[in-house]
């Protein structure tokens, strides 16, 4: 990156500042602890948005599933920290296990078959569907049982089969691969068809991700939720009996309690940094390399690449399995936050087409760009509320106090924020379709 | 015999009657985001939503029939407030396409921009429908409720398996009916239905031949708005009206969409049932039906059903996912109106 100080990257800079003014205000005027709750949800955001630019803003690629990555990475995390738990995998750890070796020797067989006998026309799809629901039924003779034994072990604490126990932080990477894999799944059927056949299918599939963690309780809990997700950072109690900690505010002179949450929360926003510098200095090298050139030539004239000898749709499939994954990564760090897994917590408005928002405000093909529509959207996202509650509260002045009609307007308008939300998206792809901070083009 | 019947009576009741009222639904439904792909070359994500603007208008017509005393009993108010959830969802569509799908058109912008435009349209609509109705759920339905009560069906019959018809189920197969037996009729024998096709089969021929497209793509919206009020009324008359259902619905629409092959009415109404159908018959339980069927030391122990119903919309996906590996034109050969 040069450090040559141009007009645009003055304006990326007064932006940041704006942003980083708005966060301080929250600061001084509402609480610290509040601004860095903010803060951290705005770098997670900020990391999707990441994601989401490299498929559409490199690739050109329309992702209408970034709801089931997140998730994906959520459930990476739960998996991944939560302790076994022993005596349900006594009682059908072996069942599921049989199960799912069934289901994989199937999902082989079928691709062996696919792919070996296609001069065999028409059979050949009998042929696969014979064996996959063969192989399904055979599964289920294991998985069934096995499933019913797990969650009638202790089903008020756990009822599922638990965790790896590993240090949570691992489970970022997990969450990446997992979402990276489903990711190359639905890319390998879709890519290389129409573009809208992408959008529906990773709509379908994170809808569907969504309904299976509701689910398969032995997997997740199902909607009773899995709290109490260790924590990569120290738990607020423990500092405030910890007595270095204790002298410390004591010298400054703060109130011990809230110290302690405010420092923990600092060092979730430490470690969420530098994920988020981490993957943008890694985007910012891709972008500027040979592979993020011929990225953007394939986006803007496929014919043109491919007779350059450029494999369009390998390199979509790459872009696209490569974005998820940061999706993923961002899945799971949001869940590691919470500290609970609940699969009710997804909504396809608030996960998928909210962070489209923030990619096509910020600036679509820019990183940076990304980056601030993530903090903008996020923290207007959060503030929309308010306002949407005052416009509500101007509106609905002249009827009569606790008539039905305002009671209900009350009520709904929280609803308001995605109407603001819908109306920016639309305002800014109509008059300023490259976002606050636009792409850089050299060659212009 | 007698077994037999009971099997038979059993399919009807929990596969056929309702699978043929979730089709007509879906088929609607994949009918206008055929329509608008044929015509305007985008896939419409914010379909759904529209549904659920003509279900909302719709509700708020029966509120107000219901508070001054019209009804047309024994059928459901609903289809006397269906007329004004038409013309309300039309002169919506025609809202949105004067300012917000117009300006993209005439820039002729790449279909996954439309996309992103359509996402916006949703996101808007969903908070403006949520903001005036709210978020619970709501029955509207009102007047008789069955035409063939299943205590009355066993009673006439004598069979051990009773066979219930809905009222809204009729009404949604009948109105399915003439309003899919309108749109063709309206697509193959008028000139302006003919001008769409033509204007969908090739553009600029189109152009070239004094199509006015601005005159083609009001049509176009105005027979989406028809067809999503009344898709969206009948699903909410059926199984009551939730608002962020309607944002589930997209996917099995899409689906028979393109099972049937996008931008190819025939084959969206024909998706339609196929998804239904396949929904129904996967997550069916065959236990009973088994035991009917086979000799008595056949009759299974277990529920004998291959996905559990909560995965219903999972079965649409995988018919999705199937259709574009072996056949992405789908059934009927896309792309043609």
């Amino acid at each position: 990156m040069k450090l040559s100080i141009t007009n645009s990257s003055k304006q990326t800079i007064f932006l940041f500042l704006c942003m980083g003014a708005a966060l301080l205000f929250v600061g001084f005027f509402q609480s610290w602890n509040l601004m860095l709750a903010i803060l951290n949800l705005c770098l997670i955001s900020a990391i999707m948005a990441l994601g989401v630019n490299l498929q559409w803003g490199y690739a050109g690629l329309f992702n209408a599933g970034i709801m089931g990555f997140a998730a994906l990475g959520g459930l990476a995390a739960m998996l991944v920290s939560k302790s076994p738990i022993a005596g349900a995998w006594q009682a059908g750890g072996m069942g599921v296990l049989l199960g799912l070796v069934v289901l994989i020797i199937t999902g082989i067989l079928v691709y062996l078959i696919w792919t070996r006998y296609a001069h065999k026309g028409r059979v050949r799809f009998w042929y696969v569907v014979i064996i996959a629901v063969a192989g399904y039924v055979f599964s289920r003779y294991f998985l069934d049982p096995a499933i019913l034994r797990i969650e009638a072990f202790e089903p008020s604490s756990s009822g599922y089969l638990g965790g790896a126990g590993l240090p949570v932080l691992f489970s970022w990477i997990i969450g990446g691969i997992l979402a990276a894999s489903v990711a190359f799944f639905i890319g390998k059927i879709t890519l290389g068809l129409r573009s809208d056949y992408l959008a529906i299918a990773t709509l379908g599939i994170s809808e569907i991700v969504i309904f299976i963690f509701k689910n398969e309780d032995w997997l997740t809990r199902g909607v009773k939720n899995v709290t109490g997700i260790p924590r990569p950072v120290p738990y607020e109690i423990d500092l405030q009996s910890t007595l270095w900690f204790q002298d410390t505010t004591q010298l400054i002179g703060l109130d011990l309690i809230q110290t302690s949450s405010i420092f923990v929360k600092l060092c979730y926003t430490g470690l969420f940094l530098s994920v988020l510098l981490a993957l943008l200095w890694l985007c910012q090298r891709a972008l500027n390399s040979p592979w993020g050139r011929m990225m953007r030539a394939i986006r803007d004239n496929e014919t043109a690449a491919s007779a350059m000898g450029k494999n369009v749709t390998s390199s979509h499939l790459q872009i696209f399995v490569i974005g998820s994954a940061i999706v993923g990564i961002a899945g799971a760090m949001l869940v590691t936050l919470d500290g609970q897994f609940n699969p009710s917590v997804y909504h396809p408005l608030r996960f998928t087409f909210l962070i489209w928002v923030m990619v096509i405000v910020g600036g679509s093909g820019n990183n940076f760009g990304a980056i601030l529509g993530g903090f903008i959207v996020w923290f207007f996202w959060i503030e929309a509320e308010t306002i949407g509650n005052m416009l509500v509260y101007i509106l609905t002045l002249p009827l009569a106090e606790g008539s039905a009609i305002k009671n209900h307007f009350i009520n709904t308008a929280p609803q308001l924020r995605l109407l603001i939300m819908g109306l920016v998206l639309l305002l800014f792809l109509r008059f300023s379709p490259r976002g606050l901070i636009p792409e850089r083009t050299p060659h212009k | 015999m007698i077994d037999v019947a009971n099997a038979i009576t059993l399919l009807a009741n929990y596969i056929i009657v309702p699978s043929l009222a979730y089709g007509s639904q879906l088929a609607l439904g994949a009918l206008g985001i055929t329509l608008v792909y044929a015509v305007l070359r985008f896939s419409n994500f914010a379909h759904g939503e529209m549904m659920s603007f003509g279900t909302m208008i719709a509700i708020l017509m029966v509120w107000l029939f219901q508070s001054i005393g019209i009804s047309i009993a024994p059928l459901p108010t609903a289809l006397i407030a269906l007329p004004f959830s038409i013309i309300t969802t039309i002169f919506l569509l025609l809202i949105l396409d004067k300012f917000v799908f117009r300006y993209y058109q005439s820039q002729r912008v790449q279909p996954v921009t439309f996309m992103i435009v359509s996402v916006g349209v949703m996101f808007f609509l969903a908070g403006f429908i949520r903001f005036i109705i709210g978020t619970s759920k709501k029955n509207f339905a009102d007047g008789e409720r069955f035409i063939i009560k299943a205590s009355e069906f066993k009673q006439m019959t004598g069979l051990a398996e009773g066979l219930s018809i809905r009222t809204t189920q009729a009404i949604t197969v009948i109105a399915t009916l003439i309003l899919v037996t309108a749109i063709f009729w309206f697509l193959n024998k008028t000139r302006m239905g003919k001008s769409m096709r033509a204007f969908s089969d090739n553009e600029d021929l189109a152009l070239l031949s004094g199509i006015k497209p601005e005159r083609v793509i009001i049509v176009t919206w105005m027979l989406v708005g028809a067809l999503a009020a009344v898709a969206g009324t009948l699903y909410g008359l059926d199984k009551g009206y939730k608002p962020f259902v309607y944002l589930q619905l997209v996917l099995p629409i899409f689906a028979a969409a393109i099972v049937g092959g996008v931008g190819n009415p025939i084959g969206a109404v024909i998706g339609g049932y196929v998804i239904a159908f396949s929904e129904a018959f996967i997550t069916f339980a065959y236990k009973r039906f088994l035991t009917y069927l086979l000799p008595d030391e056949w009759a299974p122990d277990g529920l004998v059903q291959l996905l559990s119903t909560e995965y219903k919309f999972a079965v649409s996906f995988v018919l999705l996912v199937i259709v574009l590996l072996v056949r992405p034109t789908g059934l009927f050969r896309g792309k043609t109106l």
